[in-house]
């Protein structure tokens, strides 16, 4: 496949699974801040926080204003990372490649942005319950991906999107979890309390991965959560399953049969898949979680530019058909 | 949904003969007219609307905001033209087609054309769209223009008048295509009714013809874009999607050993054919514009080595240059020994003394055209503008006569349309669309614009025009 429409469709995969994320941040937060006490109420600084555009957004806004907040996150063209920067861009990107899509899944695509275009012009950010918005945003992706599921070739250019989608999704939920380091506690005091147990709630419904918790996990506590979210092995949001995910799309574009590395961006993302495959929670914990995931990110963003090198850019060999 | 008080005024209207009886082609239609409500006309129209949006069908319109997406207004009342019509027309756009490939053979060649004094030297030769670097070429299978997109409108006698040949890139074609599916949804049953001859195997039937350039048993095919901000990327991916085949950029390409290759994500992949969407002078910067952020610097050496096809062949410019067109009936003469099945519109050359003098004092009657202008740009339309504006052109004609051509005006025939007001008649055009593979072949059906504002005569998308779907009828 082309390299060009390749990295397009590498791009789509990844804002789109953007785009739902964040749909997801935003209504999790919404629904936390309904149970949580007046004194504690309306904590947005905690979400811009663990996007890392919070420089950005002080730079805009003096206070974190739901309203401000939400429309920094959804609605705002110049933050590059919103929701409908990301619709946009996605969008773009399947415009350029949209030759390489099925009609239904390009016109699905369309009508995303659009219904983006109109939740700016009815400023949904002032509305007193805009969750209903975010939720057909979010299914509206959900369509898109079963839309692509079921009619989209198992060829290279499926495995660039589903490439895209897993580094993204891995990015996007260990931002999640990071979202409760920066949420304040009134005091160390209160770790163990409802009000952590709300918090470690809202966050595992963030993924939709509450119940499947519940049964696995039973009882709600800190290390089971980052256990859960972080090294968990059947989870599909699971930052190890995503990594472990990208790495078979990896492998399946290169035609690597014998496992190892063919490339040096197959060798980064075994390499950090194997040290979470082989990590206890404990491991994490005694790094500090939030450390961790920083590290982890920038891992992420490292192993996205070797993909760029390795199969964006310009290659001299010559293909000899048979 | 009414139609008295429809008015035909002095034009052709498709529809309604002079004295207000339905023509026979459109007796069907017009019965399923008679029985729908106004109401549901239009919801028909919006749900066009709506359908045409969610599509993407958009093009981008030149001199606007960059990257401005507009969608060409769908009338969801057909063009209906019966097939004894059709077959004229495609007798006449066969011949012309032909006679035309010849030419463009013959003056990058022997130009024996104008040796034999049939078309003057200077016109040809001193032409900016003749190509030296094609002169002594002969393309793959010796074809020059293997999609043509003819323009020809409807006069008030009632007959066809070829207006533009358009050799080198006609647009459109995806529209015919797209509004028909949307059409057809819009009319379940009456196209089982009216017999409409399909145009959906158009990709199929393009891809056929452009594989039959290459000798190879099974050659790579591209459609080459200009990319996405060019007005008409949604008819390129539209058409690669179709055709199942890549759409190439200039940067996908590259040219090693006088071949043609694809930057893939594996390494080169070699390209036996484009479907090239750029214009001559872009295709490549080391043989023509040497400014050409869009083409693939040698790829024209490959294309002399007979290493990858062009359709069309660069150089075809030539051929459909406003002056040249005046010469057209004069050159199927001399090649097919025919006398043309088509009418050409009286077209006075103001390179020539005569000519130019009668423009120069009737031009307020007159169209006047660029020779070498597209898309409705660079044009006077005599009745309909003022005094100063006649000045302005006279001035430009003495400055530069060869660069303008003049013809009386045209009244384009009307078919009906769905308006705020009702069903009014709008001034169309047509454009059938020529393949030229191993043989030459007209689609049935064509786009149809339609100038969207009362009494306008401009159907070009980039001004206000519209597109109609046009049914050719088995019958």
């Amino acid at each position: 496949m082309l390299s060009r429409v390749a990295n397009h469709i590498y791009w789509l995969g990844r804002y789109l699974e953007r785009a739902e994320n964040y749909a997801r941040f935003i209504d999790v937060n919404f629904n936390l801040m309904q149970d949580l006490p007046m004194d504690l109420k309306e904590q947005w600084q905690p979400l811009v926080a663990a996007t890392g555009d919070l420089e950005l957004y002080k730079q805009k806004h003096e206070s974190f204003d739901r309203s401000e907040v939400m429309h920094f996150l959804a609605f705002d063209l110049d933050n590059p990372n919103s929701m409908i920067s990301a619709v946009t861009r996605a969008r773009e990107n399947a415009r350029i490649i949209r030759e390489n899509l099925s009609k239904e899944t390009w016109e699905k695509i369309n009508e995303l942005y659009y219904m983006l275009q109109e939740g700016c012009e009815k400023k949904m950010w002032k509305k007193e319950d805009p969750r209903k918005f975010f939720e057909n945003v979010k299914n509206q992706i959900l369509l898109i991906y079963g839309l692509a599921d079921a009619t989209v070739a198992r060829t290279e250019g499926w495995l660039f999107r589903q490439l895209g989608q897993m580094l993204e999704r891995a990015d996007k939920t260990s931002r999640i979890l990071d979202v409760k380091y920066h949420i304040l506690l009134p005091s160390h005091m209160e770790v163990g309390t409802p009000l952590d147990f709300l918090h470690w709630t809202a966050l595992l419904k963030s993924v939709t991965g509450f119940n499947t918790y519940r049964r696995l996990y039973g009882t709600i506590d800190p290390s089971g959560v980052v256990e859960f979210l972080v090294l968990n092995k059947y989870f599909p949001r699971s930052i190890y399953y995503c990594l472990k995910e990208a790495e078979k799309y990896l492998h399946l574009i290169s035609e690597n049969i014998t496992g190892g590395f063919k490339n040096s961006a197959e060798k980064s993302m075994g390499e950090l898949k194997s040290r979470l495959e082989f990590s206890e929670v404990n491991d994490i914990i005694s790094t500090g979680l939030h450390e961790y995931l920083d590290a982890l990110q920038l891992k992420i963003n490292h192993i996205s530019d070797l993909i760029d090198s390795n199969f964006f850019r310009l290659k001299e060999n010559v293909i000899v058909k048979s | 949904m009414k139609t008295e008080g429809y008015s035909c005024g002095e034009h052709y209207d498709e529809m309604f003969d002079s004295t207000g009886q339905i023509r026979p082609h459109y007796l069907e239609f017009a019965n399923f007219l008679k029985k729908a409500s106004s109401k549901k006309m239009h919801q028909l129209q919006f749900s066009a609307n709506k359908t045409q949006k969610a599509m993407g069908m958009t093009f981008n319109v030149y001199h606007d905001n960059q990257g401005l997406e507009k969608i060409l207004h769908l009338d969801i009342i057909p063009r209906i033209i019966p097939n004894s019509e059709w077959r004229k027309l495609e007798a006449g756009l066969k011949q012309r087609v032909h006679a035309l490939n010849l030419f463009l053979q013959d003056i990058y060649n022997e130009q024996n054309i104008i040796k034999d004094g049939i078309v003057p030297a200077d016109l040809i030769l001193g032409s900016k769209d003749y190509l030296k670097p094609c002169i002594g070429l002969t393309p793959p299978k010796g074809i020059w223009c293997h999609i043509t997109g003819t323009d020809l409108v409807k006069d008030k006698d009632g007959e066809y008048y070829i207006l533009e040949d358009n050799l080198r890139c006609p647009s459109g074609v995806s529209y015919m295509l797209e509004s028909r599916e949307i059409i057809k949804r819009a009319y379940p049953q009456l196209f089982n009714d009216e017999g409409v001859m399909p145009v959906s195997d158009y990709p199929t039937k393009l891809l056929k013809m452009l594989r039959f350039l290459s000798d190879k048993p099974k050659p790579v095919v591209g459609v080459l874009t200009p990319g996405i901000y060019n007005s008409a990327y949604f008819e390129h991916s539209y058409l690669a999607l179709q055709m199942g085949v890549e759409l190439v950029t200039g940067m996908d390409l590259t040219v090693k050993d006088k071949k043609v290759y694809m930057q893939t994500t594996k390494g080169l992949e070699q390209i036996d054919v484009l479907y090239r969407r750029i214009d001559d002078s872009f295709l490549d910067p080391l043989t023509f514009n040497p400014d050409s952020m869009l083409g693939i610097p040698g790829i024209f050496e490959a294309y002399k080595e007979g290493n990858i096809a062009f359709a069309n062949a660069p150089g075809t410019g030539v051929a459909d240059d406003k002056a040249v067109y005046a010469y057209v009936p004069r050159i199927i003469k001399y090649y097919l020994d025919e006398e043309p099945i088509l009418n050409n519109v009286p077209t006075y050359l103001c390179r020539e003394e005569k000519d130019r003098q009668y423009v120069l004092d009737n031009i307020e009657s007159l169209v006047v055209k660029e020779t070498d202008a597209a898309g409705g740009y660079g044009m006077l339309i005599g009745p309909k503008a003022g005094p100063e504006e006649h000045e302005k052109f006279r001035k430009l004609i003495r400055e530069n006569p060869k660069h303008y051509i003049a013809q009386p005006t045209l009244s384009l025939s009307t078919v009906p349309c769905l308006t705020e007001e009702g069903i009014e008649g709008r001034h169309v055009d047509l454009r059938p669309y020529i393949l030229y593979g191993d043989e030459i072949e007209v689609i049935p059906g064509s786009l149809t614009r339609v100038a969207l504002k009362k009494g306008s005569l401009v159907v070009n998308s980039s001004q206000g025009g519209g597109s109609k779907d046009t049914w050719v009828l088995y019958k």
